[in-house]
């Protein structure tokens, strides 16, 4: 197997002059271009509406699901452009964790770990799922807490755990770049952080695009960080950079609390 | 590169996309074809009444009464048009139905505001149930009710009474649960505003609950008058049915719906009965779509 | 204040108006079936004789049950199918567009055409058919009239089904997305499961609409009083032996035929007390 170890500083994804709308010159992303570095956690910042995570769902190509909002530009993994995968592939290399934990209600804890590739239709010896099942639940510190009612529906985890459950659900397949989507929102502080702690374990192995309305948190993990507002990347660096000295006033303003 | 885990071949993954995408389509593919064959069904039925009852359709139609089955029977065997109309059938209709709103729409309406005033209770949801289960009771089993109700006791043979309160037995559960649900849709904040203007219970209900919700109360009634209208087998049991048009309660009536059970039994005026059905179609389905439109409207 | 309290009460006794007439027509059956239960007690259940001859009169009603069960267990058989499409038609693949609203209206359509004409249309355009493909002698039967009354539930089939498969939570159908499945993929694993129930309550109360349908069967079964033992034989229900026979019933068959109309209200009764009550387990 290949070394899965990139170069820090070669772009695992670029995104180039993305732009996004709603029906008819609606833009809700506007000419977003950045490149994405591996094992790193991005977040996207930015005061509700500037089109943050509208940015993030283009990357899975979730926009797909509803007719009337149109991509325009291109997106590259590694080499390949996403809008020419089959968007099966892609969901497999970029997995995606919801604002409001979603595990599927009606499986079990094992069936929701699994789930990505029962719905794939990929058979697999027991054993072989079996160890795919303790590992990411392993890798999201729930193995521990759960390891004794893997068989039941996980209807009595709390929501920090649900989420790290959907978030075991996405490693399972072993993605390159797993998206974020203000995880931690719905959660209250204690599980917050423990996510957060979480996801500075996994970028060793995984890459991190993160979109969050709390600044705090962007502060507290993340390698880089973008500023969105009104559908432009306003400022994208390193985040201790951004934060101590940003480029833009426009960045400085949201940062010192001018608006949210 | 390959970070997927290495289970099975690579090429047998893509081609198993391959397989799950086809099989994606065809079954769209064959939601679409059921779905267009179960609406092709009404225009099937509807173009069917409408090319063979078209010729029949003239002015006399709605003037004159039945012609009995000698006439009819001449009438064909020469080849003319069979004369006569349907005029016993639709007066005798409409006098059904307003027996039976006479009944149904007042006590409906009370009852729908006693469940939707007081819609928490466990009586108002045994109440709720057994008018659900009212309207479940087939219609031949209501036409038998009110054949032991009123044909026996109360009119000593078939009548139109007897018809009106089997309409209204099936009227009644549709305009109660429409009733109350036209009335929960009132926002409490119009309630409560009334009340704290200190207005008197009765004030409160006749005033801004009603005509708030009219328009779905009315939509309401329309659906179950057009659900009676086309009701034939309650009526075989207690209106019978008559030659003429008839305006004593006491007596057997007509209704449309009947014309055509006899025309559909008698050789000599199966002819009569597209235009007929045509007829009764086209009321019911006004009656439903107006029924909708003004449901809609209110959203 | 007095008005007030006088209102309430009003309202309080027209209520009781429903719970009069329910029991009134429980009673009324039960009485009108007297002559006929006290006869032939349980055995009417299971005897298939229906004998109106004076001097020995004989009558159960095996035959009507087997008939009504045959033709609306066809009926739903055939029916869901159509209704499961109809209701992913509408709810899932174009839910929301003028599209779905359009074939919701005309399914809806279809629950209100009045049964006699299925009854016609059936006779004069479907027997015909039947009996061109040599399935049946005169075209009526069994199978003639689930056809149509399959036709006949749909709408009942598709309408509890549609708001339960449109409320299946959009996150959840996302996070399945997001894994990469196909829509059918997500319709069989997120969809499916969560509106099972919905689903089975609506077929439920289309199986309850199918048991008593008369006008439309009675035209098509062929008032035949045997038990059916093909597809498409004839036969008789239970509410299309009433409608062929109460006009000119009296004495102990009309204590028969009421007595069948009895054992109707208790059937559907309970099927659509079942439909109901997965319905309330759901919401």
């Amino acid at each position: 197997m290949m070394n899965t170890k990139e170069n820090t500083t070669t772009p695992v994804m670029s995104i180039e002059d993305i732009s996004i709308s709603y029906g008819d010159d609606k833009y809700a992303v506007k000419h977003v271009s950045a490149e994405i570095e591996a094992h790193s956690i991005t977040a996207i910042m930015g005061p509700s509406g500037c089109g943050k995570t509208t940015l993030l769902r283009a990357i899975n190509r979730m926009h797909e699901l509803y007719p009337n909002i149109s991509t325009e530009g291109k997106i590259l993994l590694g080499e390949d452009n996403i809008y020419e995968m089959p968007t099966m592939n892609l969901r497999r290399k970029i997995g995606m964790v919801f604002q409001r934990p979603n595990p599927f209600p009606t499986l079990s804890i094992y069936d929701n770990v699994i789930a990505g590739y029962r719905l794939n239709g990929i058979r697999m010896k027991k054993q072989e799922r079996d160890e795919i099942v303790e590992k990411s639940l392993r890798d999201v510190a729930l193995w521990d807490e759960v390891k004794d009612t893997l068989h039941s529906k996980g209807n009595f985890l709390s929501g920090g755990q649900q989420q790290r459950l959907c978030l075991a659900r996405t490693i399972a397949f072993r993605p390159q770049v797993i998206l974020l989507d203000e995880p931690t929102s719905a959660l209250d502080p204690i599980s917050t952080s423990k996510i957060e702690d979480l996801l500075v374990e996994l970028k060793k192995d995984y890459t991190i695009i993160m979109v969050t309305h709390n600044m705090s948190q962007a502060a507290r993990i993340s390698d880089k960080s973008m500023f969105m507002y009104l559908g432009e990347l306003v400022e994208y660096d390193n985040t201790k950079k951004m934060f101590t000295t940003p480029t833009d006033p426009r960045t400085e303003a949201y940062l010192t609390g001018k608006f949210g | 590169m390959d970070n997927i885990i290495n289970i099975g071949k690579t090429a047998g993954l893509l081609s198993s996309i391959g397989y799950r995408k086809a099989k994606n389509n065809i079954f769209k593919i064959l939601v679409m074809v059921f779905s267009f064959l179960t609406i092709s069904m009404v225009f099937l039925i509807i173009g069917t009444l409408l090319v063979k009852g078209y010729k029949q359709i003239n002015l006399a139609f709605f003037t004159q009464v039945a012609p009995d089955t000698f006439t009819a029977m001449m009438a064909t065997a020469n080849g003319e048009v069979i004369p006569g109309g349907i005029v016993n059938g639709i007066l005798g209709s409409i006098y059904l139905v307003l027996i039976a709103s006479a009944i149904a729409i007042p006590m409906g309406i009370v009852i729908g505001v006693y469940l939707s005033e007081n819609s928490k209770k466990k009586y108002a949801c045994v109440i709720r149930d057994l008018a659900d289960i009212m309207q479940g009771v087939p219609s031949i089993v209501i036409g038998i009710i009110a054949y032991i109700w009123v044909v026996v006791p109360l009119t000593k043979g078939y009548s139109v009474l007897a018809g009106g309160v089997a309409l209204a037995i099936m009227m009644l559960p549709l305009i109660v649960r429409s009733t109350e649900e036209s009335l929960k849709m009132v926002p409490d904040t119009l309630k409560e505003a009334a009340i704290a203007l200190g207005t008197p219970y009765y004030k409160v209900i006749w005033r801004v609950l009603i005509p708030t919700s009219f328009s779905g109360l009315i939509s309401g009634i329309l659906l179950a008058v057009s659900r009676v209208l086309g009701e034939t087998a309650p009526l075989m049991l207690t209106t019978l049915g008559n030659p003429d048009v008839n305006w004593n309660v006491a007596k057997p009536g007509s209704a449309v719906p009947l014309l055509i059970w006899q025309f559909y039994n008698d050789p000599n005026m199966v002819n009569l009965i597209w235009s007929s059905t045509i007829f009764l179609m086209g009321f019911v389905l006004i009656l439903n779509l107006i029924s909708k439109w003004i449901g809609a409207k209110r959203k | 204040m007095n008005s007030d309290k006088i209102l309430k009460r009003v309202l309080f006794f027209s209520s009781l108006v429903i719970v009069m007439i329910a029991a009134a027509m429980v009673f009324s059956l039960f009485e009108g079936s007297l002559p006929s239960i006290s006869k032939f007690g349980w055995r009417f259940l299971i005897s298939d004789k229906w004998d109106p001859t004076q001097g020995s009169e004989n009558y159960g009603a095996l035959l009507f049950i087997v008939g009504t069960i045959l033709t609306s267990v066809l009926a739903l058989v055939i029916a869901i199918p159509l209704a499961f499409c109809t209701s992913l038609f509408v709810a899932e693949y174009f839910h929301g567009t003028k599209l779905a609203s359009i074939v919701g209206t005309l399914v809806d359509l279809l629950a209100g055409i009045p049964s006699i004409i299925y009854g016609l249309w059936g006779f004069y355009i479907l027997c015909p058919l039947v009996v061109e493909a040599g399935l049946s002698p005169q075209g009526f039967g069994i199978f003639t009239s689930a056809l149509i009354l399959a036709i006949m539930i749909v709408p009942y089939a598709t309408s509890l089904s549609n708001t339960t498969i449109a409320m299946v939570p959009n996150d959840l159908k996302e996070a399945a997305y997001a894994l990469g499945a196909t829509r059918l993929e997500v319709i069989r694993t997120v969809i499916l499961p969560n509106a099972r129930s919905g689903m089975t309550a609506s077929y439920i109360l289309a199986f309850g609409r199918a048991i008593g349908e008369t006008l439309a069967v009675t035209m098509l079964i062929g008032n035949e009083n045997a038990i059916p033992h093909g597809l498409f034989s004839t036969g008789n229900t239970m509410a299309s032996v009433i409608a062929n026979q109460f006009g000119e019933a009296s004495g102990l068959q009309l204590s028969a035929l009421i007595e069948l109309a009895l054992l109707l209200f208790v059937i559907t009764t309970i099927i659509n007390a079942i439909g109901k009550y997965i319905i309330k387990k759901i919401g």
